[in-house]
């Protein structure tokens, strides 16, 4: 499965959604995609996404919030599992992308390889949690996570490229203005 | 103060989200934070994820604190710049002063000695609390934060707020 296509699948379920992007080529290529108001680009604060989308989605309890991130970036903030399992918002969903690499710097090996991500975020609580072998599994766990329950947790494995999206040009306040004016209209 | 009547103040300033992790020094207020349905408290296993979820809560229309020992500050830094900062979102900090005055176990000797010069150097204003100062003091840093767009640290020292 290739980046773009588990994005693109994404994108594809939650038309509507809120989606926190994990900093590196997961935003740049949801930036590259299609930009749009309801996207907010982590630029940098490695492995703070999930923490983010739990602050918008705990604040926010009438909207999905959608997190995309990679596995490097996952592996930084372990924690933030028992955090989002303790407080377990319903419209919490997590998807990672798991290349196996920190492509962004270079492809340098993570250690994802030896361990099931999805086992460690069932018994952190999340309330479903799955490992997706095939995009058109992807697709159909998020469109019935669409109406599940959360917190969900999707983990698949994308391909290694070679490619590197453009960085999202947009100013961060900007990033941050336009995201809060179509969650709260202020 | 007492620590419920220091939750209050904050409450009357705005301030509806809590989280972060704990310091002796902030015991009784996030203990009182914790166990009042008025509040919303959050438990963080990390000062940066603190922060992370204070940004997001922020986004959704909340008015956020995040409590955090002075040792915490050093797991934050990049939170601070690349996130807080860099984005400008107007975060309170409550921010305990182990280590002042050197009165402390050795493990908070030093980032109590650099603990002002790390937000000086990011241009975070800091609020020392004194016991009679409080009302105004929280106040003055709700207002500051508005104006800056930024955050503002509340210092607090053993003693102050029990």
């Amino acid at each position: 499965m290739r980046r773009r296509e588990a994005i693109e699948a994404v994108t594809g379920c939650f038309k509507e959604g809120y989606i926190i992007a994990c900093n590196g080529f997961i935003s740049r290529e949801l930036f590259g995609m299609k930009d749009r108001p309801q996207n907010f680009y982590v630029l940098g604060s490695m492995g703070l996404p999930p923490a983010i989308a739990l602050g918008v989605a705990l604040a926010r309890p009438d909207q999905r919030i959608i997190v995309i991130t990679g596995d490097g970036n996952q592996l930084m903030s372990l924690g933030t599992l028992a955090t989002i399992g303790k407080t377990s918002p319903k419209n919490f969903i997590e998807v990672v992308l798991d290349n196996e690499c920190y492509e962004t710097t270079g492809g340098q090996e993570t250690s994802s390889s030896s361990i099931k991500l999805h086992e460690l975020a069932r018994s952190s609580g999340f309330r479903h949690s799955e490992y997706v072998a095939s995009l058109d599994r992807l697709v159909m766990v998020l469109s019935k996570s669409l109406h599940a329950e959360g917190p969900i947790f999707i983990h698949t494995k994308i391909d290694k490229e070679k490619t590197s999206p453009p960085r999202a040009q947009v100013d961060p306040c900007k990033i941050k203005n336009r995201f809060m004016k179509a969650l709260t209209g202020s | 103060m007492d620590s419920e009547k220091f939750c209050r103040l904050l409450r009357d300033n705005g301030f509806d989200f809590f989280c972060g992790v704990p310091c002796s020094v902030l015991g009784r207020i996030i203990e009182h934070l914790s166990c009042n349905k008025d509040f919303q408290y959050v438990p963080a296993t990390r000062e940066d994820e603190a922060l992370g979820i204070a940004v997001g809560a922020y986004m959704g229309g909340k008015k956020p604190v995040v409590l955090m020992q002075n040792s915490g500050l050093g797991n934050s830094i990049d939170a601070l710049t690349s996130l807080v900062l860099l984005y400008r979102f107007p975060i309170l900090l409550i921010i305990s002063w182990r280590g002042y005055r050197e009165k402390d176990f050795p493990e908070h000797s030093l980032m109590g000695k650099y603990m002002r010069d790390f937000l000086k150097t990011m241009k975070i204003p800091a609020i020392v609390l004194s016991k009679n100062g409080l009302p105004k003091q929280i106040a003055d840093a709700e207002r500051m934060m508005k104006e800056l767009e930024a955050p503002v640290a509340l210092v607090l020292r053993k003693g102050i707020v029990e």
